[in-house]
């Protein structure tokens, strides 16, 4: 599904394994020291038929018991070497290996956090994920087996090849024919394989963005009674990674099919040939037993070379995608950034907007910008309201100040300096940001709360609650200590978005970013809370999205956003004068292009003069009012 | 707007139920234990029974993948008795010009070959369909199953689990099957007839071949049991890994806009730390086990060849018996390590299997009826229905009571707004009508038939909700508002979508209707998600529509648009609006004020705005927030 995927860069299996190198380099000896092992791990096992072949010719023939005793010691001895070397390989490569995979998945989260936010926008966290997750056990399981034993078979075979032809040379020769066919079929197995094999792990990929947008979204697919359909669709995509693996297990099963034949064929080839060179009396019957046996303990190491390669075709597609995502360059510092921080002194606060345009990276070439020729100014402690339409690219807006996107021209200034030349950790110290989707993490209510501010304590944190009028928090069962976020109490949409708010204000941000931060609280609340904004509005620079004319109460000056520009800027009560568009957002009634007169004195208390309301109603009268009226009403204000 | 007349009173109080509740958690019971530490009760032998209900089907199958191996032996172990014919009669009748045996020799060897090749091929094939058919079953029971558990059981059992459920825990089954599967009837297939080899060559060294298996068993159980543990440690551990890394990626913004990344690291590495050391202790279980075992063969060997050598040398024992039975041994202990690597990928299967079977075995708590009932057919003209709560008390299962019992009956047609603080209670209300919660005693009525007793299709047909949060699913646009109907035609869709408002903006999108919501341009506000919901509402058509603070990201227009909607589209139809905002609230016939989990005031808007009461309070309050 997301076929954007970074340019898939065609390397070969053997580059891609390469790259893992900086993540294997540190427990390299360790690796390297275990192939060492599990050679000579082989070479005693090797040893041990040789140890019974001298007892069954000597000891036992001869009839000697002191050598029977002496043979069995040797066996037992041996015996012993094999198992610890067998557990020593094991031990050696068991925590390190188990550390490769850690130190590659605490790069790969470290990284995808300090990604830009376009690339999480492009990126279903469940292709993320099963990098993070089935991807890297691939790799480890690689690194504990397949590595080594393509390495210690490889050996085994190459010696037992030059065994052979040191044996008899002309049928080493009829061994080695099946050499050159099967490696050709190998490297086509690779080519075709690989590419079933991406495909197959891009498919476990969907599947988890199935599940997991299944699950974040059960409550629609439980309202619509969609979850029929959805598991339909779950199916079609298991049944379609079926095809894939089933497909994965053809190439699979040719493969090795050949790989068990060719060598036998040669084998018995070599068995027929060997017959009649006997029979010619050009060779021993003895040697042609001893090439026999030795060609077929070679069996096991040539046919392993089948799956081991299939696995580490795997590995490298692993590697590949875990690397597609590494490979994404995180957001440059700009550099020679020190102390071009605002200053520290007097407490000033101007957030200035200068032709800034935004236009989403992944955006066609051509196409119009989200947002143009911005130019905006925000004096020290004002509060400015953005207006407009949905859709206008409010939210987009706000997203430049702490440069969660960076705009594509133009530039932000904070106090003079330009957001791009700050190091993103200060800038984001100086702004702080409410949004319109409340995330809380898995960790206490008062942890939530004070990740706004470092260093801050408890009467912080009270002053942060009661601002955001989420005092409810105390009383949570283990108080402000109480889990929240995915692991934890569920709370509710306003409860969530008070405490979001209240992790905005706990700073006291020299700038703050409101997404409109009422929108899920009741009107009751809603009052609560803006008495106590407006004390903290006072004393900071923000910028606040505003949907409602009582929101919009907040600010001093207004933005009106019309289709990624600035159409307007001044008062609630010049825009509504001078804007049919922001009459229209503010008060939903259509079609009034010229506002309608608008109270003279902006104090006259309950004068409503919307249009279908000439006649102000008295407080009693309020309930014949319409929505549109009372909408009206509330826009005038 | 016509104004009905209260026709419920809320109930009294029963006694004792009187003094309940600070409102504020929402949530079912506070911290539950065994969803914090990811461990549902597995009843016990559950995940062998599931194992076996995955396998059952495929019982032919399996049987012969086992005569596929059998072949693939038999042929392959057919190699040295050529070897031998061809050097004891191959050899003396080439001499002789009689070149029938070398033939038979050259043709049998490439028979064996063939066959060899055959059943490999056939092999893998085989187990692959094996394998594959059983984790499509598996995947797609854990998928059901999660999608039938309700919403109370998701708010706690976080998606980062389901996830690690669907994918890392089905992955070692996968091995189990791919694998395993083979290593397993290999290591039985050779045990058999390598130790019958060689109770047949000679009873006392094969008997004594036999009991080395005793301590060899004590090892795998010994193996078995401390894995076990160690491996249901490694996958709680990963599944808390990808908990947070879930968590995080969701979360992207407020992470960086919160400078987060440092601490985020901290916290991953320290759940990553605990994967690992899990990871490495598993492993290196298994290094013991291995060990063990080829101490245990290799001293076997040395024993019984040195028994064997010493009654050779007494004369009790033929030399080429020895030689035979010592080359057999070898063989017997040789799969050993595979018996490993098959109990290292059960145990880790097993591990897996467990918490995939605690979770099949959570029984829904809102589960659907075996006997479902039909709606009556509608009445009037109008579209609506009536819903009446009869005796509805709702508490969470520790006793925590949300809702004190009460009656309400809401007629056909009417639209009632909900309003209260948070942690009133009205979302608990809603959820109870849309039936995402089952009330603890009462029923909840529509047009007469309990909700328990709807099948979901026809449920659906009676009662939607539209919640806050507007999730979008990957797909087009058209594809998010056909959730509503998924058999609406393309111009239904749109027609939809002009109803709410929500037209002009899709049409602007780079492919408008068939805008992939993740991709290129598909980026949508909140507010857009919000009509997008309201679409697919729209196109649900129901009896009965609930909308649960689902204008709260909506512009004035917007909201406008979607009450202008409900005047037109949805007219005549059951509607309760649980809304913040004042102005939603003027177009309800009536309007219930919540306090506490009851019903404090319940009356049309004029009245309640006339009277003193809370509503008129609030309505004060709102009112004075316009100045």
């Amino acid at each position: 599904m997301p076929e954007k995927r970074v340019e898939p860069k065609d390397r070969s299996t053997v580059q891609s394994l390469m790259r893992l190198w900086p993540y294997v380099k540190p427990v390299r000896k360790r690796l390297f020291g275990a192939a060492l092992v599990a050679i000579a791990a082989s070479c005693v096992g090797l040893v041990i038929p040789l140890v019974l072949k001298w007892m069954v010719d000597g000891p036992v023939a001869d009839r000697d018991p002191g050598g029977v005793w002496l043979g069995a010691l040797y066996l037992l001895l041996l015996g012993i070497g094999e198992a610890a070397l067998f557990g020593v390989r094991r031990w050696m490569v068991a925590r390190p290996l188990a550390g490769v995979e850690a130190s590659m998945r605490a790069d790969l989260y470290r990284h995808l956090q300090r990604l830009p936010v376009a690339f999480h926008d492009r990126w279903p966290s469940g292709q993320l994920l099963s990098r993070a997750t089935t991807d890297l056990m691939l790799l480890r399981q690689f690194l504990a087996f397949p590595l080594t034993f393509l390495l210690v078979n490889g050996a085994t075979v190459l010696i037992g090849f030059v065994i052979l032809l040191m044996q008899q040379w002309t049928l080493g020769l009829v061994l080695l024919a099946p050499a050159a066919p099967l490696m050709i079929l190998c490297l086509v197995f690779e080519t075709k394989f690989s590419a079933v094999a991406r495909r197959a792990q891009d498919q476990v990929g969907d599947l988890t963005t199935v599940v997991e947008e299944s699950v974040l979204g059960i409550r629609i697919i439980k309202g619509f009674g969609r979850h029929r359909s959805q598991a339909l669709a779950f199916r079609t995509l298991t049944e379609r990674l079926r095809t894939t693996e089933l497909a994965k297990a053809r190439l699979l099963a040719g493969i090795w099919a050949s790989i068990t034949l060719l060598p036998e064929l040669a084998i018995g080839a070599a068995l027929v040939i060997g017959t009649v060179q006997v029979a010619d009396g050009d060779l021993s019957a003895g040697t042609l037993v001893a090439f026999l046996s030795t060609a077929l303990a070679l069996r096991w190491p040539i046919e392993s070379i089948g799956f081991l390669l299939a696995m580490s075709q795997e590995s490298a597609t692993a590697t590949q995608r875990f690397f597609e995502v590494m490979d994404v360059a995180e957001e440059a510092e700009a550099s020679g950034v020190a102390g071009q921080a605002p200053d520290e002194g007097p407490t000033r606060g101007e957030m200035v907007f200068e032709g800034v345009e935004f236009r989403y990276p992944d955006a066609e070439p051509g196409s119009e910008p989200v947002l143009a020729r911005i130019d905006l100014r925000i004096r020290p402690g004002e509060t400015m309201a953005l207006v407009g339409a949905t859709g206008s690219g409010k939210t987009t807006l706000t997203a430049l100040v702490p440069r969660l996107h960076d705009a594509t021209a133009g530039r932000i200034t904070l106090d003079g300096t330009d957001i791009t030349a700050m190091p993103r950790e200060r800038l984001r110290e100086l702004v702080s940001v409410a949004f319109e989707e409340p995330t809380l993490f898995s960790a206490g209510v008062g942890e939530n709360v004070l990740m706004g501010a470092e260093g801050a304590g408890e009467d912080e944190l009270r002053r942060a609650l009661a601002i955001a009028q989420a005092d409810f928090a105390h009383g949570l069962p283990q108080g402000v200590g109480t889990q929240v976020g995915e692991q934890g109490l569920s709370l509710s949409g306003g409860q969530r978005q008070r405490l979001a708010l209240a992790r905005a204000v706990v700073g006291r941000p020299r700038f703050l970013v409101l997404d409109d931060p009422l929108s899920a609280l009741d009107v009751h609340t809603e009052a609560l809370v803006e008495a106590a904004l407006r004390q903290v509005l006072a004393e900071t620079t923000a910028i606040v999205v505003a949907h409602r004319p009582s929101t919009v109460m907040l600010a001093d000056r207004v933005a009106l956003l019309s289709q990624g520009r600035i159409a307007a800027v001044g008062t609630h009560q010049e825009l509504l004068r001078g804007s049919a568009e922001y009459a229209w957002l503010m008060s939903g009634a259509e079609g009034v292009p010229e506002a309608p007169g608008v109270p003279e004195a902006p104090e006259a208390p309950e004068v409503p003069d919307a249009p279908d309301a000439p006649d102000a109603p008295a407080e009693d009268a309020f309930p014949d009012l319409s929505a549109e009226d009372l909408l009206a009403e509330k826009g005038t204000r | 707007m016509t104004s009905t007349t209260t026709d419920t009173v809320p109930a009294e109080d029963p006694p004792g139920t009187g003094t309940t509740t600070a409102p504020a958690p929402t949530g079912p019971e506070a911290a539950d234990d065994r969803f914090d530490r990811d461990d549902l009760p597995t009843p016990p032998g559950a995940t062998g029974s599931l194992l076996r209900s995955l396998l059952r089907p495929m019982k032919a199958r399996v049987a012969l993948i086992a005569l596929l191996l059998l072949v693939q032996q038999a042929a392959i172990q057919a190699g040295p008795l050529l070897v031998a014919y061809a050097i004891d009669s191959g050899v003396p009748a080439f001499r002789d010009a009689d070149y029938g045996p070398l033939i038979a020799v050259g043709v049998g060897y490439a028979l064996c070959s063939a066959a060899a090749g055959a059943m490999q091929f056939a092999f893998v094939r085989v187990a692959a369909l094996v394998s594959q058919d059983a984790l499509l079953d598996l995947r797609g029971r854990i998928f059901r199953h999660a999608q039938a558990l309700s919403v109370d059981f998701h708010e706690r059992y976080t998606s980062g689990r389901l996830i690690s459920r669907s994918t890392t825990d089905v992955e070692s089954l996968r091995e189990l099957l791919g694998e395993g599967l083979q290593e397993l009837i290999g290591v039985f297939l050779s045990f058999v007839s390598i130790a019958v080899m060689l109770l047949w060559l000679d009873l006392g060294l094969g008997s004594l071949a036999v009991l080395s298996f005793v301590p060899l068993y004590l090892l795998v159980r010994r193996f078995q049991r401390r894995a076990g543990a160690l491996y249901g440690e490694r996958s709680s551990a990963i599944a808390a890994v990808i908990v947070k890394f879930a968590e995080t990626m969701n979360g992207i913004r407020p992470v960086q806009a919160f400078r987060r990344e440092p601490v985020n690291d901290a916290h991953f590495e320290s759940l990553n730390a605990t994967h690992r050391w899990a990871n490495g202790s598993a492993m290196l279980e298994m290094a013991r086990y291995v060990v063990g075992s080829r101490l245990v063969a290799n001293a076997a060997v040395a024993g019984i060849v040195l028994w064997g050598a010493y009654r050779v040398a007494s004369g009790t024992l033929a030399l080429g018996v020895l030689a035979a039975a010592v080359l057999y041994l070898r063989r017997l202990y040789d799969p050993i390590d595979r018996l490993g690597m098959f109990l290292n990928s059960y145990q880790s299967a097993a591990a897996s299997l467990g918490k995939i079977a605690g979770l099949l075995a959570q029984t829904p708590s809102v589960p659907e009826t075996p006997s479902p009932k039909e709606l009556p057919a509608r009445t009037g003209e109008a579209p609506g229905r009536e819903v009446v709560f009869d005796g509805v008390r709702f508490a969470y299962r520790t006793g925590g009571e949300v809702l004190p019992r009460f009656d309400l009956t809401i007629p056909a047609g009417q639209t009632v707004a909900v309003v209260g603080s948070t942690g009133a209670g009205k979302s608990t209300l809603a959820k109870l009508l849309a039936r995402f919660y089952d009330p603890t005693d009462g029923r909840v009525l529509l047009d007469g038939t309990d909700l328990r007793d709807l099948a979901v299709p026809e449920l659906r047909r009676g009662v939607v909700m539209v919640t806050q949060e507007a999730f979008l699913f990957s797909g087009t646009v058209a594809e998010n508002i056909a959730i509503g109907d998924p058999d609406a035609t393309r111009e239904e869709i749109e027609r939809a979508a002009e109803a709410i408002g929500a037209h002009d903006f899709i049409s602007g999108l780079p492919d408008g209707y068939d805008t992939d919501v993740r991709k290129r341009g598909g980026r949508i506000s909140a507010g857009q998600r919000q009509l997008v919901g309201f679409a697919r509402a729209l196109l649900a058509n129901p009896a009965v529509l609930i909308l649960d603070e689902a204008t709260s990201s909506l512009d004035v227009p917007g909201e406008r648009a979607v009450q202008r909607a409900m005047d037109t589209v949805l007219h005549g139809r059951t509607a309760v609006v649980i809304a913040h905002r004042l102005s939603t609230v003027e177009i309800a016939d009536r309007v219930l004020v919540m306090e506490h989990g009851r019903i404090v005031e319940d009356g049309t808007p004029s009245e309640l705005i006339a009277g003193t009461g809370r509503f008129a309070g609030l309505h004060r309050a709102w009112r004075e927030s316009l100045t």
